[in-house]
């Protein structure tokens, strides 16, 4: 009798952890929304951006390159058409200039979006609650690509030419 | 079988496939009396899946941190490290969570099917469950092929979970690696899919590597040296099937 409770209690906490661990996986890794361990500390500010790009929660929010906090939430808002995002910012850097200016940038070539802070010069910080009025958006490859060829078309290609041998002239 | 037959090699190889299918089409029918049975099939979980557990973790978590290693070394080049995540997600999800659990299972359980039933055949217990009319490859065979049957997949799963924190072990903690990038691109990058690809996977080696266990076991020859060619011939026909199991899988998924 002892044996076979010990065996049964083994078996269970075997398929007991199994199943966690796939509905680990097939909840937690393809969903947002993953909150790990302990609620982090920090104040928010929001910034509104005309375009996010792939930013997404949980990219890192930094000044000249060090990480100061993150990006907790992305919010459509529908009165100016505006991407909403929410960022939690360490509570130890609460000297940041109130008109400092927000910047969606791309990490590397490949790498992800992240929020860049510069500082502005005000004497007054950013509090919790407070929004950062100055944004640049998302640098789109794409776009930049297009407008690139969109010039080279509408340059004419015959006075591009002649400028090229004018100086043989 | 024996040595008395003469046909030539590929014959004989067809042979052998014809035998195994054969084999596991009666294993099948004798799959569904088999669950009336739960206890048994519940001990054969405890002795596949529960017993292979701490391999398993064990496994998972140094190959998590090589993958946190190796990933973070090449993204790196590219400026790219913030990938990470994806790439210890996707390559344990899909290909190093079943197949290195299918090739531990194969180690770790199979052989043990296997000699467990090859001594059973070799001290005649099988012969003796028949004079009963108490059916050994119902009792016997079926319930430990269902139990490597539902133990693998869950084997899988566990070793991709840790194998994940190991990779965030190396890749956060020691490469610096930001915590919320990791996840958050992961999180982007991975679909339901790629967890389906992972468990249909752990399932087919699972399906696999027990029936090669089970067979190989009840056709041991019933002698010492048998038993033990038995366990050896499991261990390498598990390997190769699940890697030759794995790319036509992996083939069909893309």
């Amino acid at each position: 009798m002892r044996a076979s409770r010990s065996l049964e209690i083994g078996t269970g906490l075997f398929v007991l952890l199994g199943f966690a661990a796939l509905v680990f996986l097939t909840t937690q890794l393809p969903a947002s929304g993953l909150k790990l361990g302990h609620v982090k500390e920090g104040f928010h500010v929001t910034a509104k951006f005309d375009n996010i790009g792939d930013l997404k929660p949980g990219a890192p929010v930094s000044i000249a390159g060090v990480r100061v906090g993150e990006v907790e939430a992305i919010q459509f808002d529908p009165q100016d058409y505006k991407a909403a995002v929410k960022l939690r910012i360490d509570p130890e850097f609460n000297q940041i200039p109130e008109d400092s200016d927000a910047s969606i940038q791309t990490q590397g070539l490949l790498g992800g979006k992240y929020v860049g802070l510069s500082p502005g010069g005000s004497e007054t910080y950013l509090k919790d609650g407070g929004q950062i009025e100055f944004t640049q958006s998302a640098v789109v490859l794409e776009n930049l690509v297009n407008k690139f060829f969109a010039n080279m078309a509408s340059k004419d290609p015959d006075t591009a030419q002649q400028q090229s041998k004018e100086p043989s002239k | 079988m024996s040595a008395a037959q003469q046909d030539i090699l590929p014959v004989r190889a067809l042979r052998k496939l014809g035998h195994v299918v054969l084999f596991l089409l009666r294993l099948i029918g004798q799959c569904g009396p088999a669950l009336g049975r739960p206890r048994l099939i519940v001990a054969q979980i405890y002795n596949a899946g529960a017993r292979s557990l701490i391999i398993v973790m064990l496994s998972g978590l140094f190959v998590g941190m090589v993958l946190g290693l190796q990933g973070f070394d090449l993204l790196q080049r590219f400026g790219s490290e913030d990938a990470l995540g994806v790439a210890a997600a996707l390559g344990l999800l899909k290909e190093l969570g079943p197949v290195v659990t299918a090739l531990l299972f194969a180690g770790r359980a199979g052989t043990a099917l296997t000699s467990e039933i090859g001594l059973m055949r070799a001290t005649d217990q099988l012969t003796a469950m028949s004079m009963m009319a108490v059916d050994p490859l119902r009792y016997v065979a079926a319930t430990r092929f269902l139990g490597g049957v539902v133990s693998m997949p869950l084997l899988a799963a566990i070793f991709s979970v840790v194998g994940l924190f190991g990779a965030q072990l190396v890749g956060v903690g020691m490469m610096n690696v930001d915590v919320g990038a990791f996840w958050s691109q992961m999180q982007g990058a991975v679909n339901l899919d790629d967890v389906y690809e992972g468990v249909i996977k752990s399932f087919a080696f699972g399906l696999g590597c027990s029936l090669i266990a089970v067979y190989e076991g009840y056709h041991a020859e019933p002698t010492a040296e048998g038993v033990g060619l038995a366990t050896t011939r499991t261990v390498v026909a598990s390997s190769v099937l699940t890697l030759l199991l794995d790319y036509i899988l992996t083939a069909a998924f893309l």
